[in-house]
């Protein structure tokens, strides 16, 4: 176990600029920066379970049902957090809606059972969840952040300037070009560094 | 008139791609070529099709009745990831060319938001069971409009010169920026 | 094979069934207090409120009808319209006992942010009347509940007359609903007050 292991998530393999898994939570719940920093520690506490379950059981299950194990096992712990989201965080569950069962189906935490959890032991594994769950959080508050900034000159629901905002970067537009540009310049700064 | 305006207002003006955010991992992944997202747009219309009429009944006659509604997630993705497989079996034995061609994809539709999102939106916006199919047909219609336009936007692209810091997925994202901002256009077109 | 996988599917079952039991009493919890909160904000002090539902056309609205001392100070309806730009969208409108609109809150919506979501918004101090303001103190009687484009009364909010639309058929269908059930309990109410 090594420090690598908990930082590879933020930058060498961030989930969203460089692996680009699980668009549509980013793109649909980054409205506000508390939307997408919610959204994203719902994922990561459903990537620490699944990836902890998962590198428990995997050497149990046969090949061929793999892949229907691992939805199956990462769907009871997206119901869980649905349920204790609806029942402590009630509003924010209102905000987010249909997403939250959607994280069955994010690419990231399927992915990481496939390609990591499957074949490390259980602390790794946890690790590995958190890691990339922290880097997922990370990049939907930044990207919910400039949006909010944009489109109505807020971040965290606290007014900044006294405008009426650029509407367009609250709506559906707006998520693909913030994410466009914010990739541009993570590909700039990633060439710097190298 | 009521499904001229519910399959006007799926395709159009709330289209899944570009205004619900939901499917855009084959959207970026599978648009490169638009016979390859005609093809995709084809297979993700038929699982959605099936999978909104399986997810419907199984909602209504055994996860409402017995109360456990809270299992909707687990049910739900069952049900798909076996439809899923039934028509990777299928399309292998009819279509060989097309299953080679969307290949690593077909398994992925199983983790494709789309068919799971408008599987529970069609519970959700408590439609009937026949406005929900065709709610179903219409969102996956508006998927493979979106994916075939996109997929032809992006063709030229490879003829342009692009900037470099731009190239693949940032400019396909803000292309997919301006088609939405198109599409926005479509939402005074609905008048009840 | 499928065995294990039946397994895996049984234990995450009932798993979540575990979590379900003990979050079932805080989610209703939650509900009920959401309720009660928005029933607070739309019709004036109260201390019984006598719930019931009222048949809707092929659907329900849930009436809180509510006493001050035996009084009757107003009705609390949950309403809702499935025409919004994105479906359904569910309110508490209080009515005063002379119809009256003495208070409107969103209970649910999914309108698009910064557009049709402005109809959750609260009235800020020293900003622009919100757009449920415009409904307070108004009777429908001489308050027509359109949007101004369609001939009414309401001003649409801005870019978002779909969703405005829809929130003023769901005031309407509390209304409606008010005035259908109120007719039909005159004559209780006559015998009421002749006592």
């Amino acid at each position: 176990m090594n420090f690598q292991n908990l930082t590879k998530g933020i930058f060498k393999e961030n989930p969203t600029f460089v692996l680009m898994l699980g668009m549509c939570p980013t793109l649909a719940t980054t409205t506000s920066a508390i939307n997408g920093i919610g959204m994203g520690a719902a994922t990561l506490a459903v990537l620490i379970m699944s990836n902890l379950a998962i590198s428990l059981i995997a050497q149990y299950i046969p090949a061929k049902v793999r892949i229907p194990s691992y939805i199956v096992v990462i769907a009871a712990f997206v119901s869980m957090i649905d349920l204790l989201m609806q029942a402590y965080v009630p509003d924010l569950h209102a905000t987010l809606g249909i997403f939250i069962p959607l994280i069955v189906v994010n690419c990231i935490v399927l992915g990481r059972a496939e390609a990591f959890a499957s074949t490390n032991g259980a602390l790794a594994s946890a690790l590995d969840g958190f890691s990339i769950g922290l880097g997922f959080t990370l990049s939907l508050g930044t990207i919910g952040a400039i949006r909010e900034l944009l489109g109505s000159g807020a971040i965290f629901g606290q007014t900044l300037i006294e405008t009426d905002g650029i509407l367009i970067f609250v709506l559906a537009p707006g998520a693909f070009l913030v994410l466009g540009y914010l990739m541009v310049l993570f590909n700039m700064l990633k060439k710097k560094l190298a | 008139m009521e499904y001229i305006l519910l399959i006007v207002g799926a395709v159009l003006v709330n289209n899944i791609l570009l205004s619900q955010f939901l499917g855009i991992c084959p959207f970026l992944g599978v648009s490169s070529k638009v016979e390859t997202a005609l093809g995709m747009s084809g297979a993700v219309t038929f699982v959605i099709a099936i999978a909104t009429l399986a997810t419907y009944l199984l909602q209504t006659y055994i996860l409402d009745p017995l109360g456990i509604g809270y299992m909707q997630t687990i049910a739900f993705i069952l049900v798909i990831a076996a439809l899923v497989q039934m028509v990777e079996i299928v399309l292998k034995k009819i279509s060989p060319s097309l299953y080679q061609a969307l290949g690593i994809f077909l398994p992925l539709i199983t983790t494709n938001c789309a068919v799971l999102g408008i599987a529970i939106l069609t519970i959700q916006k408590k439609y009937t069971l026949v406005s929900g199919v065709v709610f179903s047909v219409a969102s996956a219609i508006g998927f493979g409009l979106a994916m075939v336009l996109f997929a032809g936007i992006r063709e030229d692209l490879e003829l342009n010169n692009v900037p470099k810091q731009l190239k693949g997925v940032p400019i396909a994202l803000i292309t997919a920026g301006i088609l939405a901002m198109a599409f926005m256009g479509f939402s005074g077109v609905v008048k009840v | 094979m499928l065995l294990t996988l039946l397994i895996i599917t049984f234990v995450s079952s009932a798993v979540v069934g575990f979590v379900y039991s003990l979050t079932e009493k805080p989610i209703g919890e939650v509900k009920k207090k959401k309720i009660k909160a928005s029933i607070e904000q739309v019709i004036p002090a109260f201390d019984t409120v006598t719930t019931f539902k009222v048949a809707d056309d092929g659907d329900s609205l849930v009436f809180y009808s509510a006493t001050k001392n035996g009084a009757a100070v107003g009705t609390a309806i949950e309403t809702f319209d499935n025409n919004g730009f994105s479906g359904h969208i569910s309110i508490m409108v209080g009515f005063l006992p002379d119809g009256t609109i003495n208070g409107v809150a969103v209970l649910s919506q999914n309108e698009t942010p910064g557009l049709g979501a402005k109809m959750s918004e609260k009235q800020k101090e020293g900003a622009k009347p919100a757009f449920t303001t415009q409904f307070l103190g108004k009777n429908p009687i001489n308050f027509k509940l359109a949007v101004t484009k369609d001939g009414g009364n309401v001003d649409a909010i801005t870019a978002s007359t779909i969703s405005s639309r829809a929130f003023c058929l769901a005031v309407q269908r509390a209304y409606d609903a008010l005035k259908a059930h109120q007719a039909a309990d005159m004559d209780y109410s006559q015998l009421v007050n002749a006592e």
